[in-house]
């Protein structure tokens, strides 16, 4: 065969519209298919990444008027930006000429974005300002054709900006539904009910993105998957001192009283708080060990005596998994956001949060338990989530066996009064339970089975409303 | 020493914090670099032990390069940071650096299943004086590659060493590791850089 040949040599690479998921996704179990095929990771791209409110940026990373910080929709390149009246847009970061970035910092202040490549240039709403030149054109770029596409709707939750290119999903709000309670929840522990983000540990994988979102309920895999950093964090307790860190996964999880409850839209939710003491100073209490511990718990409780407690909390890792379909993971102390790069790679990015306390809240204590919160959110990306990609990298690698089809999730399925549904209507399952699982994929079945309604925006007063 | 740094971690407060970040600022200048031969490579000879220690998985006999109050440190910002107020990639203290080898020993650390070999190359060593005689800088070039489960990937960046003589002998009081990408997602950094 040459080359031309192959170009056009006819061989049928299947679509998404090839595959009946009605056939891959069962209750019960998945087809290997829906992790290896480029078709199907095309689709989601559109359908998943596109077409329900995907987790974009954080408010703080903009603060400013002008801000702007980088970010993808699926695999469109974004600027997320606080335009010059305080607007909060996300344009497509693509020259409207002849497609180039128009903007290739990471994150910066800018009033206006200008194409390296023919000088075409943009306001930070996304209208064009002017191009070189102009008595060339016939035109007078008054049209807003010319202005820069941008994500039609961009909506933020307390902090949280998502965007989403279909105008017939439910406001922002409407598609969180169940999950902003423990959203609100964690963010309510700080002063003020705010956090900013301090820069954060970059990870990726060889793996799809899926099983990523797999995994971040999943219960089953602590005690197998961690045994390491249970291990470790747990090298130095002796005597009477409580065990340290998830060691509450350690025996008879599912007897324990902590649950996995399974929200609307595919978010769900791992609530441990009920294995541990969380009067003051009990979650300080499990906290493996971490750089300066000592020095500021000391420096903490000189100062605050009785109330020491519940600041040092604040500096431990909150007991939570906070899962927001598709990419937004809350967990501990971090914002962990994941994105596609290709069928087979993720980047998983794990944004750690600082304490603001404007109303000193903390008795002067809050940059001692920065301090303390830059370090415990340090461990569990060195020593924990190196082992989880470890293993959805080997998943990937497993799934090769094209023959053996089906991926079991059934933990749980099928047993009578295992789940329950709590007074909201939502499932409550045992912690190893994979009925979050389960649940997600059926929508993720739903969403691949539909057509969204799939639009961008030019018109710069209609955008971002 | 009062405290044990392996069990405890009271000497890393505020005062430390400080003291490394003033080490790390403004301290690569001509007027301070150091030209004797000798002394020159008596650095590089202990920064070659230590590349050769890694290299040969020797973790415990690495860390005895190691004074009991140190740091290792690998930023996640070009510019270094501010370790207080930003998350880094690594910022261990003795007990945390102990906590790390005692994982990567563990044979249940499955990022290191199979366990990595690494091949280290360090040049471009440059030593500059402090205040403290008793205290070099060195700046140092390296380039890792590594190979783990049929991956081969290197890591590239500048080592910051600060090194304190201590009865004639050299030992390393904080590393600090400059990934030229260190603010990129990295697959699987599992080993010690």
């Amino acid at each position: 065969m040459t080359p031309d040949d192959s170009f056009n040599s006819g061989v049928a690479r299947p679509t998404a519209d090839q595959f009946d998921f009605n056939e891959l996704i069962f209750e019960d179990r998945v087809h290997q298919r829906i992790y290896t095929e480029e078709a199907v990771f095309r689709e989601e791209m559109r359908k998943i990444f596109a077409g329900v409110w995907v987790y974009l940026a954080h408010e703080s990373q903009i603060p400013e008027n002008d801000d702007f910080v980088a970010s993808k929709l699926g695999l469109r390149p974004i600027i997320v930006v606080r335009d010059s009246t305080g607007r909060i847009r996300a344009l497509y970061n693509r020259c409207t000429h002849r497609g180039a970035t128009v903007c290739r910092q990471q994150q910066g202040s800018a009033k206006s974005f200008a194409c390296p490549y023919h000088g075409w240039s943009y306001f930070n709403s996304g209208k064009i300002s002017g191009v070189p030149w102009p008595d060339g054109y016939a035109d007078d770029f008054s049209d807003p054709k010319y202005n820069l596409a941008q994500v039609p709707r961009v909506q933020s939750y307390r902090g949280f900006i998502f965007g989403t290119l279909n105008p017939d999903m439910p406001p922002l709000e409407e598609y969180l539904g169940g999950v902003k309670k423990p959203l609100d929840e964690w963010l309510d522990r700080h002063p003020g009910g705010t956090l900013s983000f301090c820069d954060a540990n970059r990870l990726k994988f060889n793996g799809n993105w899926k099983l990523l979102y797999d995994n971040s309920a999943d219960g089953y895999h602590v005690i197998f998957s961690h045994r390491s950093l249970l291990a470790m964090e747990n090298r130095l307790v002796e005597g009477n001192d409580e065990d340290k860190g998830m060691a509450y996964y350690k025996s008879s999880p599912d007897n324990a009283p902590f649950y996995v409850k399974v929200f609307e839209n595919g978010h769900h939710y791992k609530d441990k708080r009920p294995a541990v003491d969380t009067s003051p100073g009990g979650l300080w209490n499990i906290e493996g060990p971490h750089p300066g511990m000592e020095h500021y718990e000391a420096l903490i409780r000189e100062k605050l005596g009785d109330k020491a407690g519940s600041v040092l909390d604040l500096a431990s890792s909150e007991p939570v998994n906070i899962n927001v379909f598709p990419n937004l993971h809350i967990l501990g102390n971090h914002v962990q956001v994941s994105q596609p790069i290709s069928l087979t790679e993720t980047d998983t990015t794990w944004w750690g949060t600082a304490v603001i306390d404007e109303k000193d809240e903390l008795h002067g204590c809050v940059d001692a338990v920065n301090a303390l919160r830059m370090r415990t959110q340090e461990s569990f990306p060195n020593f924990g989530e190196l082992d989880d990609l470890m293993n959805f990298e080997q998943i990937q690698a497993g799934l090769a066996g094209v023959e053996d089809e089906w991926v079991y999730m059934h933990r749980g399925f099928g047993i009578p009064d295992r789940i329950k549904r709590d007074t909201d209507g939502y499932l409550i399952g045992p912690p190893t339970d994979e009925v979050f699982l389960r649940e997600t994929m059926q929508v993720y079945k739903n969403l691949m089975m539909s057509e969204p309604n799939l639009i961008i925006e030019r018109d710069i007063e209609a955008a971002a409303e | 020493m009062q405290h044990d740094p392996s069990r405890t971690s009271y000497y890393v407060g505020d005062d430390f914090y400080q003291s490394v970040v003033d080490s790390y600022s403004e301290w690569q200048s001509d007027d301070m670099e150091i030209t004797d031969p000798a002394l020159r490579d008596s650095c590089r000879m202990l920064l070659e032990k230590e590349a050769r220690l890694l290299d040969q998985n020797r973790l415990d006999d690495w860390l005895t390069l190691y004074v009991p109050e140190c740091l290792y440190w690998v930023p996640a910002t070009p510019h270094g940071g501010d370790p207080r107020t930003e998350i880094a990639v690594c910022f261990d203290d003795r007990r945390r650096i102990e906590d790390r080898i005692y994982r990567l020993q563990n044979e249940f650390a499955w990022s290191q299943h199979p366990v990595s070999r690494t091949a280290r190359l360090i040049s471009n060593v440059s030593a500059f004086s402090t205040s403290d005689e008793n205290v070099l800088m060195l700046r140092s070039t390296f380039l890792t590659t590594e190979f783990q489960a049929g991956d081969k990937r290197t890591y590239t960046g500048w080592y910051g060493h600060k090194i304190g003589s201590e009865e004639g002998e050299w030992k390393i009081l904080v590393k600090q590791v400059n990934l030229i990408d260190c603010d990129q997602n990295l697959r699987n950094l599992s080993i010690i850089l």
